[in-house]
């Protein structure tokens, strides 16, 4: 029973990155706008997360400081594409080459440095309850931030008029801006906010999963996060859905290595990247959803005219 | 507060066109300037270190056309795929891919000399790497999956799949336990052009050989009329009767071909035998290669050799002043921002705008040129 639970925990851990930057692009993707920088803003969530509660003692402010360097750094990207009308497929690809370099710089001096972990929340009573208890109520401090956001996310796109509009935005910017909508305001606060969980998202690689700095260490997880997105055709619980499937299949090539099952570790390691491919390929299959939900002038760049 | 705001242009600016590279590396000096004087080092020497000094003696040169060979050869594939609007970014994979099958030769074969060796070779890498590339062309084209994720998903497969191959099957078993394949016999090794001057192999003659043929299929051919008309208007191209799948086929196989050639050339040419990792990160690095040039792929042998500079520049600055290598890749991320920043000046005009002023201002502006229009 306890194993049962210990994997169903670790599982949690290591969907919960996946969830948060996938969340965040998933708003940034409503407004319209093609982030692909999601690995780029996690790896300088990641090392500005560790540096931080490194240099200070406190993983708290290393949470901070995961998230604000994401919005930070997703802010470049904003000001090239909204601003200047680039490319968003390339400048996405280039924000994601420039945050793995600067990272790698940055942490020299973090490699193999003993980093500050985020204790585990426990609340009181709660904890208790066998079974579900430790899983619900006993986890990291962001497991809890990815479930309000997940949810928050949800009421924001589907019940409140902002979201609305953020959404049409996303479906015509054209028409969005001649309705008088701010078209460049609402991305640019959708871009940061994506940077923002980007930046979480990485914060918890560096301050929960594994509290130390390694470069790479996202190993594709913002890839990932990217693909799942699509996968939940652009809906927050399939998000949701999606990361712990994907957090089941990391956990489970983990667990299979150590048991020793004789098949190479290799293929086992590869088993995340295969699985995302084989569920794009089965979601893309079904046309008329993903023509139905995704956001019709996602990665076309506007420039409004006066 | 400020504002920008774009104006377009009747039609694109030639001038900009052909300055934009040239203000894009500006500026990446500019800010790299910034960045050495953060680390505390003084920028005109380090300037001196990473750009000057590994370009100043003949076998240096050598090592340059080393780096460069492969960020070319990948480079002028991918700006076909880029100008098609196919967003092949798993070149790396392609690269690794390329790599394994052309050795499969000497590694299974060791006792297998002669001249035929190497044409068979480049010939497996070019297959290997245009198969593999294959794989998301045919995903998009029959289920429409987007290539961008499946193609660097592969990435990750492929550096998994040569690390399986070198730890196990693969693995010389006179290695000492360590993770690399034989040395290949000489006829498997890419010879070098100048072997007195220094160690450039003939990679970078294919490189330049690729850059001109692409060149002339993309300007001269009618091939490379229909893969721009479908990149920029893939309805247009409908009406002309172009097939959009093939196009993607097409993109992927040639520029998984070209990255496939590369990776045997680097494997069998610098390397001389298989290891876990044979690349650091060409084919990623090719993609700013891609932009650098413009996607012409005349200019992607200039902006190879500049990108193949800024690997030799880190080497340098890490040796002589102690500074990460990572800057390397901090240049060539800047370099891409600045080149697509600026790229906006060929179809933009730029105009700074007092946020308070603009609403007052715009009614003042529309007033007579309503006049004018009467």
């Amino acid at each position: 029973m306890d194993i049962t639970v210990n994997i169903l925990l670790t599982i949690a851990t290591a969907a919960t990155p996946l969830l948060i930057a996938a969340i965040g692009e998933l708003v940034v993707e409503r407004s319209g706008v093609l982030n692909l920088g999601v690995e780029g803003m996690m790896i300088m969530g990641a090392v500005a997360g560790f540096g931080a509660g490194y240099l200070t003692g406190s993983p708290w402010i290393g949470l901070l400081a995961a998230i604000a360097m994401g919005a930070v750094f997703s802010l470049l990207f904003a000001v090239m594409t909204l601003s200047l009308a680039t490319n968003q497929v390339a400048t996405g690809l280039s924000l994601t080459l420039l945050g793995l370099g600067l990272s790698g710089m940055m942490g020299t001096g973090f490699v193999g440095q003993p980093g500050e972990k985020l204790p585990n929340l426990y609340i009181p009573v709660l904890t208790e309850i066998p079974v579900v208890g430790k899983l619900l109520f006993g986890q990291d401090p962001i497991f809890y931030i990815s479930i309000a956001l997940t949810a928050a996310v949800m009421w924001f796109l589907f019940k409140t008029r902002t979201g609305l509009t953020l959404r049409s935005i996303g479906d015509s910017h054209t028409s969005a801006h001649a309705l008088g909508i701010k078209v460049i305001r609402y991305r640019y606060l959708a871009v940061m906010f994506g940077g923002a969980c980007a930046g979480l998202a990485g914060g918890h690689l560096s301050l929960v999963y594994t509290p130390q700095w390694v470069e790479n260490m996202s190993a594709g997880r913002g890839w990932i996060a990217l693909a799942l997105v699509v996968f939940a055709s652009w809906r927050p619980w399939r998000v949701l859905a999606g990361a712990y499937i994907f957090g089941a299949v990391w956990i489970g090539q983990l667990h299979a290595q150590a048991f020793g099952i004789p098949v190479p570790s290799q293929l086992l390691s590869s088993l995340p990247y295969l699985a995302t491919i084989v569920v794009l390929v089965l979601i893309s299959r079904n046309k008329r959803l993903t023509m139905m939900n995704t956001p019709a002038s996602l990665g076309q760049p506007f420039v409004p005219d006066r | 507060m400020m504002r920008l705001e774009l104006v377009k242009r009747p039609q694109r600016s030639m001038l900009f066109s052909a300055l934009s590279p040239f203000i894009a590396f500006g500026l990446t000096i500019i800010a790299g300037a910034i960045l050495f004087a953060l680390l505390g080092v003084n920028p005109l020497n380090a300037f001196r270190i990473y750009f000057i000094e590994p370009v100043s003696q003949v076998w240096q040169l050598h090592e340059l056309a080393i780096k460069a060979a492969p960020l070319i050869l990948i480079a002028v594939g991918l700006s076909v795929c880029y100008k098609a609007n196919v967003w092949n970014i798993g070149a790396e994979g392609q690269f690794i891919l390329g790599g394994i099958f052309g050795s499969a030769i000497p590694v299974l074969f060791p006792g297998f000399e002669g001249p035929l060796v190497l044409p068979l070779m480049l010939l497996f890498g070019m297959v290997g790497g245009a198969a593999y590339a294959a794989i998301p062309a045919l995903l998009k084209t029959r289920f429409g999956t987007n290539e961008i994720l499946t193609s660097l998903m592969l990435v990750y497969v492929a550096q998994f799949f040569l690390d399986w191959l070198v730890r196990g099957p693969w693995r010389d078993p006179q290695g000492h336990g360590f993770p690399q394949t034989i040395q290949f016999n000489d006829s498997a090794v890419l010879p070098e052009l100048m072997p007195d001057a220094g160690r450039a192999n003939w990679g970078f003659v294919f490189a330049l050989i690729a850059a001109v043929l692409v060149w002339l299929l993309m300007s001269r051919l009618l091939k490379g009329f229909e893969v721009r008309v479908l990149g920029s208007s893939p309805r247009a191209g409908r009406f002309a009767g172009f097939g959009l799948n093939r196009m993607v086929f097409f993109a992927f196989l040639l520029s998984g071909a070209l990255a496939g050639l590369a990776g045997i050339s680097e494997v069998s040419g610098a390397i001389g035998q298989l290891q876990p990792v044979i690349s650091p990160g060409y084919g990623f690095t090719a993609i700013i290669v891609a932009f650098l040039g413009r996607l012409n792929p005349l200019g992607i042998v200039a902006a190879g050799l500049v990108l193949a500079l800024t690997y030799l520049g880190g080497e340098a600055v890490q040796s002589a002043l102690g500074i990460s290598d990572k800057v390397a890749r901090v240049f060539q991320g800047m370099l891409l921002f600045f080149v697509l920043g600026c790229d906006t000046l060929i179809h933009y005009r730029i105009r700074l705008v007092g946020m308070a002023l603009t609403k007052g201002a715009a009614k003042l502006e529309a007033a007579p040129k309503l006049k004018e229009a009467r």
